[in-house]
Order: structure tokens, then sequence, then C-alpha cells
């Protein structure tokens, strides 16, 4: 069941939210052991959704998502919950406010399960490096989910919940949606405010749904797309009409395939299924071309300056003084912030902390930061050029399908590389989602990429599910469950 | 760009952070590596192009000074490892 | 080198001024000064995980306002960058600031230079930023204790060019740009508050040279009395080192004005790499030619030119112009009672006389001043209309001023008003006459000093009341 036939039913009467939230419960009771997704559970579940039940039936909450468990990525502050990021630095750090867009969707009527599993700091494409232990991925439990989101993409393929929110920096919502089937969009930069989202590269986070399928996307989206006084880079939204994802249609929709998305290190049946798909499109009625983005090849450079310089300083509050992890012993302030710090961040963390400081640092600033902010107007200049002859540019998500459990770990910059398709995207500040478009030989979902202009969420999650109403690589679940 | 001992313990003391002694040399010879990857950045030509922040042009956003209330000190102070009198305490920091 | 040489010294200062606002910087928080600790906060000045800053409008007005009001140019696309440093007081770990496109540029000050005539002091830039919190010492626990309601508290820092000679132009200087931001309503300029605050960089070298010596920076300091002796402190240290053939080091020192003497502050482990970067979180300012067009016809009436006009219109001297127009406050108290019908010469003789006095008696700034400034032109009313004596109208003001006295109730209260009935003072002063016969007898023998006596003692028989004038005139009546 999708999170809005689930609204419907809740709507209609047939099952209560209580009645939503309980089933919920039991999933994450039987499955979470094994998988990992949640950091917390909250105990106040039940009775938020009797809350949101009697609010249904008062006629307050009219969202077609009311009373729908979900769960929130643990980088969004939640009042009185734990907000730890993954890491130990926060592991004790309850926020006193609610992130923005966690207030929209709980005036939506959402119920929120608890929080959700992530990279530390949401730095990482595997989930593995949260303090809290690695989540697994539900179509096999020896591989990753992806990352930085990767319990939210995981909790959906698990039927854990049926939404959830997670962030995107560099493809920290697609390329999990990808390993685990499931559909992700990551809005126009600005779209969703990033108050309350705690930062890791500002200039590149931006929160967005994960859920079964392109309408539930656009349902979420609708609820949480909102210019916000809060966040001085979020605009207004208001020429997005969310509502017309149902009745889209391809035909006549011009598709432009990067050739330069198809180079050296990409898996075969990725490749092949990701034709598949296009030619899928095709013939829907979209024309399909292919054509040249030289850039492609200068985003991963561009993208981890620019994100561990912000991430450097984004992170340096961190310091044992006002709120989480504080060292037992140190002789000093400046062992204090040491001695907390090296501590409280785990390997990754402290790999991009000292990167970022390199890149900022006196003497290196024009070599690398300018240099990373020219290459970032070179590469939304390249996409404004795609844009005037395409609506959409269709792609992979990612080079390879899900990855086995330490596979990269300890090879970061193979772990960097990964992120080739998806960080250009943050860079230029476009929407972007993945949808399920089949499975390699080992039986691991993949995920297509389909980009479009500023704030042309519509035309995505349009096309997507157009698509979703031909295919059904969105409605398979993993064996397990 | 040679990522050397001293770069690395320069770094360590610009991010307060200190490595591990065992995996200090895997971390120097990870970041060689990134920063190798990075340096293919210097192909790139960005002669005469203006270094972008903001993918859109958006500009003066703004609010008005208006007084809100501040939040309860209690909760300034709810999460605050060390605390005094109200006050977030710290290890002595005058000279 | 040789003990004969003559130094010059060299100075550019960095004032950071605390803007007038209600709110802070990228919160809405009170910017009241003082509180309880912690009070005068929300998650966004004490750097709360994943909260955002979010720009108050005024401070953009008036730091343009400022530019203005102090000749700079006003950078038409400016925005906001990163300061990254840890400490204590700054609970980001990075103070949001201005570098590499600051709001105001190319500007200056005319003062008056040391040998006489005038000197334009450069300014350099002017840019925005927060302030950071307070951090007290807690001799308890010998630990530091944090207080961030100061934090986020709007800030321009104003960085004039290396153009001081000396102690007195920085003095000056100081004087004027706190005269101006009063005037144009910016900021209050308290600076036993904090609210201006100067750094200075100062430099010693051969007279004649055009080479600069290395400097010492001295940060913070807030009071005119102690910027004047740390300069010639610091400025003697730099010139012994230099003659006992050392070298000055370049650092941050700390004067203490207790010890009369500058201390090297602990260096930081490193060298300041401050990894300056935008604020990702800020977009870009930008103030149209319009915008600056109505911000410059809505500033008041400058110092300089008010100076000008107290002289032109008013008849004042240039000395009586120059030292009301340092003050807004001072020419408040002026032009209110002026516009109420006071003469001019009249209100700046008090002003310059009774209020100046008072001020420097009690060690307060003008704008400590807290009496119903129309008190001073009811209080001179009632001099010209004979009500109280001169003497007597001193007297009172002393009450107005340390305890805000309506000078009209405080005359009726301790019943000071002039004997205007003559009947009355002439009979007390024929009680006098023919109490001391021997003092009549002098004065008619030639004796002017017995007039004198006779006067003092009638005054006093009326305590003080009478107009010195008719008491006088009666007397030579009485006396033939």
């Amino acid at each position: 069941m999708t999170a809005l036939e689930l609204g419907a039913t809740i709507k209609k009467g047939d099952i209560s939210a209580v009645e939503a939230a309980k089933f919920s419960l039991g999933q994450i009771d039987k499955y979470d052991s094994k998988f990992s997704c949640f950091v917390t559970v909250q105990d106040d579940v039940l009775a938020r959704a009797e809350e949101v039940q009697k609010k249904i039936a008062a006629g307050e909450y009219t969202s077609p998502l009311a009373g729908v468990p979900m769960g929130i990525k643990d980088n969004m502050c939640q009042k009185g919950i734990q907000t730890s990021c993954g890491s130990l630095m926060l592991k004790s750090f309850k926020p006193t406010y609610n992130a923005t867009a966690v207030e929209e969707i709980m005036n939506a009527g959402a119920v929120p399960l608890g929080k959700l599993n992530m990279d530390e700091f949401a730095m990482g494409s595997t989930s593995e490096t949260s303090y809290f232990g690695a989540t697994r991925n539900p179509w096999n439990v020896d591989c990753v989910p992806g990352g930085s989101s990767g319990g939210s993409a995981a909790a959906v393929a698990a039927g854990e919940c049926f939404y959830a929110l997670g962030s995107d920096t560099g493809g920290s919502i697609r390329q999990p949606a990808s390993f685990c089937g499931v559909t992700g969009i990551k809005p126009t930069y600005g779209s969703v405010s990033r108050f309350g989202l705690v930062a890791y590269a500002s200039s590149l986070d931006q929160i967005g749904p994960l859920a079964r399928n392109a309408a539930d996307c656009a349902a979420v989206l609708g609820e949480i797309m909102k210019q916000d006084k809060k966040d001085n880079t979020s605009v207004a939204t208001d020429g997005v009409d969310l509502n017309a994802v149902l009745n889209y249609d391809v035909k006549g929709m011009k598709i432009g395939i990067p050739t330069d998305f198809f180079g050296e290190g990409l898996d075969k049946d990725v490749a092949a299924t990701i034709e598949a798909a296009a030619k899928q499109l095709e013939s829907m009625g979209a024309t399909v071309e292919k054509f040249d983005m030289p850039i492609v090849k200068y985003a991963i450079p561009a993208y981890y300056i620019i994100a561990s310089a912000e991430a450097s300083s984004n992170l340096s509050r961190y310091d044992g003084i006002k709120y989480g992890y504080r060292a037992d012993d140190f002789e000093d302030l400046l062992d204090l912030y040491t001695k907390s710090r090296s501590e409280g961040f785990g390997m990754e963390v402290k790999r991009r902390i000292m990167l970022g400081c390199f890149v900022l640092s006196s003497g290196y600033y024009d070599a690398y930061y300018r240099k990373a902010l020219q290459a970032k107007a070179l590469i939304k200049g390249a996409f404004d050029k795609a844009f005037e002859k395409y609506d959409l540019i269709l792609g992979p998500v990612a080079p390879t399908t899900a990855l086995k459990i330490g596979e990269n770990l300890s090879d970061p910059l193979k772990m960097y590389l990964g992120d080739i398709y998806t960080v250009m995207i943050n860079l230029a500040g476009l929407p972007a989602a993945s949808v399920p478009c089949g499975f390699d030989s080992e039986g691991m979902p993949v995920g297509m990429h389909l980009i479009g202009n500023y704030f042309n969420e519509t035309k995505i999650l349009g096309a997507a599910h157009a698509y979703q109403q031909v295919t059904d690589w969105h409605k398979r679940t993993p064996a397990e469950i | 760009m040679v990522i050397t001992d001293e770069l690395v313990t320069y770094l360590e003391a610009l991010g307060r952070i200190k490595l591990p002694e065992e995996s200090r040399a895997k971390a120097q010879s990870d970041l060689q590596e990134i920063l190798q990857y990075i340096d293919t950045l210097s192909e790139l030509d960005t002669e005469g192009i203006e270094p972008m922040s903001h993918a859109l042009p958006l500009t003066n956003v703004m609010r008005d000074d208006e007084v809100q209330p501040s939040i309860p000190t209690e909760d300034v102070l709810a999460n605050a490892p060390a605390q005094k009198d109200n006050y977030f305490l710290v290890p002595r920091s005058f000279e | 080198m040789a003990k004969t040489t003559s130094w010059e010294i060299v100075m550019g200062l960095e004032v950071h001024v605390e803007l007038a606002t209600k709110t802070k910087i990228f919160c809405s928080c009170t910017t009241e000064f003082g509180g309880d600790p912690n009070t005068h906060c929300c998650p966004i000045c004490t750097g709360m995980p994943g909260v955002l800053p979010s720009l108050n409008r005024q401070v953009v007005n008036y730091a343009t306002r400022a530019g203005l009001a102090l000749n700079c140019e006003i950078t038409r696309y400016n925005k906001f960058d990163r300061k990254n440093y840890f400490y204590p007081d700054l609970p980001k770990a990075y103070q949001i600031s201005q570098l590499y496109l600051p709001i105001c540029r190319n500007g200056g000050v005319e003062i008056e230079a040391e040998g006489g005539g005038k000197k334009i002091i450069g300014i350099h830039e002017i840019h925005m930023e927060e302030d950071a919190g307070k951090l007290v010492h807690d001799p308890w626990t010998d630990s530091t204790m944090v207080d961030y309601n100061r934090c986020g508290v709007p800030l321009i820092e104003i960085v004039s060019e290396p153009d001081f000679r000396s102690a007195n132009e920085v003095i000056r200087y100081l004087e004027k740009l706190k005269a101006i931001l009063q005037f144009i309503g910016v900021s209050d300029c308290k600076m036993q508050e904090g609210s201006l605050r100067a750094d200075i960089n100062l430099s010693v070298r051969p007279v004649g040279s055009d080479k600069f010596g290395t400097r010492t920076e001295m940060k913070n300091m807030n009071s005119f009395k102690a910027i004047a002796r740390a300069i010639n402190g610091e400025s003697k240290r730099q010139i012994e080192v230099l003659e006992e053939g050392g070298t000055v080091k370049q650092e941050t020192r700390r004067w203490d004005d207790n010890k009369d003497a500058s201390f090297a502050m602990r260096s930081k482990e490193d060298a300041q790499d401050y990894k300056y970067f935008p604020e990702p979180d800020l977009i870009p300012i930008e103030i149209s030619e319009e915008v600056i067009k109505q911000t410059r016809n809505s500033l008041p009436e400058l110092p300089e030119a008010k100076r000008q006009r107290y002289v032109s219109e008013l008849g004042l001297s240039e000395y009586d112009a120059a030292q009301i127009t340092t003050s807004k406050y001072l020419v408040a108290l002026f032009e209110e009672n002026l516009a109420a019908g006071y003469p001019a010469k009249e209100l700046a003789n008090w002003i310059m006389g009774e209020v100046m006095r008072m001020l420097s008696d009690s060690g307060k700034e003008p704008e400590e001043m807290g009496f119903d400034y129309r008190y001073l032109g009811a209080l001179i009313g009632m001099v010209q209309k004979n009500e109280i004596t001169r003497n007597t109208a001193k007297k009172v003001f002393k009450a107005v001023f340390e305890e805000g006295c309506d000078p009209v109730k405080y005359v009726e209260e301790h019943n000071l008003k002039t004997v205007t009935d003559t009947g009355a003072v002439k009979k007390a002063i024929e009680e006098v006459v023919a109490a001391n016969q021997k003092s009549v007898d002098e004065y008619k023998s030639g004796k002017e000093k017995a007039l004198q006596y006779l006067i003092g003692q009638s005054m006093r028989a009326l305590r003080g009341k009478a107009d010195p004038q008719t008491v006088t005139a009666i007397l030579k009546e009485l006396l033939g």
C-alpha cells in the first residue's frame, strides 16, 4: 500500500491512524533488528496517532497524507527528540525547536515513527559511517542501502514506514533510493526550507521525500515545499503545480541523455537497464537523444572542495561547550576542543574537515575554493544550455547497484567517485529524482535519474508517474518482506 | 601538492581534531590521493568566469527589525555539558 | 641606532560600533544591553545545530547611513563571508562578517591636525558583522563562564587608513565618529557599555622615513583616556625596543590601564588562518542608486554643517560651536531650547559653563544627562524675568542636573524667588544700615570697600533672593 492509498483509507474511515501506526510499529518490530533503519523509535507514536485521528475527524487535518506513519532522517531537528546525525557528537542532543520541514509535515497530520539512520553528518554514500552502526539493504542484507539517507530509503523499501524525509547534498536521497528500489526526489535548491536541517554543506543541502512511488513523493513535496522566512536562501514555489503530476503525459517530451554519463566505471547491467528505461519512455511518446556534456568530469572535484569547505566550517560549532559530546578529561580549553572533537567525530567526518580546512586555508583559497565556484558556474551553464533543448535529462543515478558492506569504506576516493552523476545536480541546484527502473543480474535495484530544470518538479515526477503507470519496478518488494 | 606530515599536523590544528596515531599514515595517503584527484580541476579553463556561490540569483532577502521573545534560559542551556548559574562553563580562557 | 633619532608614530584604527537596532543582526532577540545571563538568546544566536541566519534589514540601512555620513562609496553589490575561528564567545565558531565585498569603501573624516589646520583621516572600509558573547571569569572554579546575550548584536567595523600621527588625532577622530554616528541615529556609541570600541594598530618609524615599521595591535579599547595612555605607553615601548637595537614583534598586545603598560597576549598556537569564504546561508545584498539617494536625503544635518551654521547664523564663537556639536545630546539641549525661543548666546554660555562643569565634575558623558532638556530653558527664563538671580539659577541647575528636578517647582519649594517687593527689600536694608553704623561711616568717609560689605550683608539678610543691582541702588540712596 502506498502512502496516498493509506491516507485515502484513513480518510474514508476504513482504517484509523492508530491502527496504521500500530501496523508500522509492528513492521519495525519485525524487520528493524535486521536492517537497522531507525536510530530512534519515538515512544509517543500512538499518542500522536490518536491526536491526528481526532483532528482528521474534526476536519482539521485535510491533507491526503494525514495519519500516515512516516520517518524522518536523523539530521532534521525535532523538538525533544534526539537528533544525532548518526554521530556520537550529537548522541545526547535534543533540540528545543523543530525543523521547518518537520513542522510542515506535522501540520499535514504526519505520524512520525522515529529518526532514521544515516552516514555521520550525511557524509558518505553507504550509511556505514553512522556511529549507531550500518543500515542494511532490505534487498540483500550483505549490501549497503546507499547513503547518506540510507535509513530513509531502507525503511521505505522494508515497509517500516510509508514515506520518509531525507536530505540530499550530493546524491544522498537519490543514490539510496536507487540502491533500495524506491522513488526519491531532491527538489530545486531553496524550495524546501533548510531551517533545522543540521548543515553539512549549506549551499548544496536540500530536503526531499523518499516513498514507494512518484505520486507519493509529489504529495509529500506538496506539503513541505514552502518559502520560509527563517531560511534566507529559500524561494517561492508558487508556480510549481504538483497536482498536475497525476495527469502527466510524456508524449512529445524531449529527453536528453549525456553521453558522458556512460563512460568508464559504469556497470554494464546498470547501463543496459537505463537504456531500456529510455526506450520505454520513447515508446510512450517521448523523444530521446544523446548529447555531450564534457563538464561532467569536473563535478566531483568541484563538489568535494565546496562540500568539505562548508562542512569544515559548519561542523566547527561542535566544540563540547553548548551541546553534544564533551570529552571526560582535558587540560585546558584547546584540549577540550581537540579531545571532544576527536572522540566525537568519526574518521570520514575528520577527513572532510581536514580537506575543507586545506582548501580554505590561506594561500590555497583561490586555487581550490574559488576555482570550484567557477566550475560550479560552468556546470550550471552547461545545464542551462541543455534545458534550452530538453525537458528532462536522463541517466543513471549511480555507476553501480548497492555495494557489499565494507567494500568502499577503506577507500574514500572510490566512494567519492560513486557520486559522479549526482553531485553536479546539487552544484547546479537543480531538481532530480531516482525512479526504480529494473534490477541487475544479482537482483539489486537500479534507479533512473530524471533531472529537470529549476522548479520543474512536476515534469520530473509527472514523467516518473507516467512511467510507473506502465511499469511495475516500483511495486516490487524484497523477497523477505 | 604533496600532503606532508607537517601539513597534516597543521590541518589537525585548524580543525581542532587529532587523528589517532594508528590511522595517521593512512589518512595522509588518503588525503594525498583525494587531493591528486581534485587537482584535475586545474585543467578546467575558468578564465573570466565569475565564481558562483548561489545558483539562483536571489538578492535582498531580509526581515524587519521587530523583537520576538527569546527562548527560556533553561532551553538555551538544555543541552550544555557543563553550566553554572545560567552560564555555560568552559575551562579558563583568559590570558 | 643613535638616541638622537626622533620618531614618528603611525596608527590605523579599527572601530567597532554596535548599531542601535531593536533586534540582533541574524535573529529577532533583543539587543538590549545587559540582562541576566543567556536570557536574550535563541537557537540562532547560540549557534544550535541546523539553524540559519535571517538578515535584519535595519542593519543594512544603518550601515548605509553610516557609510554616506562618513563620505564612503556604497558597494552596490555586497555580501557576507564567514570568518572561522574557535573561541568560547563565538558559538558557531565562525563570525559572519564581510571580507571580499564590504558594504562601504573609500571614505574619510576631517579632523583638526596636530599642528593646526585640517586633515582627512581615510576610511578604508566599513563592514557589517555580528558581535560575540561575553566571558566572565569564575574564581571559584577557576573556569570561564559564557553569556551569549551580546552574541549577534549588529556591529559595523570602521577600518581607517594608517593616517594617525598622534594620540590627539586619534581622540579627535573618535570624538568626531561618535558625534556623527549619534547624529544619524545608527548607534548610541556608549563607550562605557562597549558599544564603541577601538583596536589600535601602532608602529613607529624615524621621522622622514616613508616605510612603515612593524605594528602591534591593541584591541577593544573603550575609553578615550585609556586610549591616549595606551598610545603613549605603547609608542614609548616600541621606541625603547628600537633604540636598544631590538625589533618590534608583530603581535596583539593588551593594554592594562591600571599598570599603565601593554602586555603581549599569549600567542595563539598557530598563526591566525581565518579560512574566510562566502557565507552560503545568506544571499547577496544589492543597494540601488535610488536607495542610496533616499538614504542620503534622509540624513540629518551633520555636526560639521551645524558647527558652521552656529557660527554664521547664530553668532556663536568658533570654540563654543565646535564643543556643542561634539555631541548629539548637547546639540539637542541647545536646539530644543533655541526652538522654544531662548537666545542662542545665553544657551551657549550655559552649556559651555554650567553644563560642561557638571559633566566634568560628575564624570558623565552628555548622553547620560538625565534631566528634561526643557528645564535649562525654564531656568534661563526665570533669570530673564528676574524671578531668580543668576547665582540662584546656578544652584538650581545643580539640582536639575543631579536629580532631574523641575527648576520651577524647585524654586517654588525652596522659596528661592527674588524678593520683588521693594518695600520689603528697603526694610531689610534699612535694618542692615542701622546695625552697621561703623561701615556706614567708613563709606561716607570715602571707603568704597565698605559699600561692598553692606551689599553683602543686605544680600545675606535677603537670603540672596534680591537683585544685587536693586540692592545697591537702594543702599546708595539710603546712604545719600
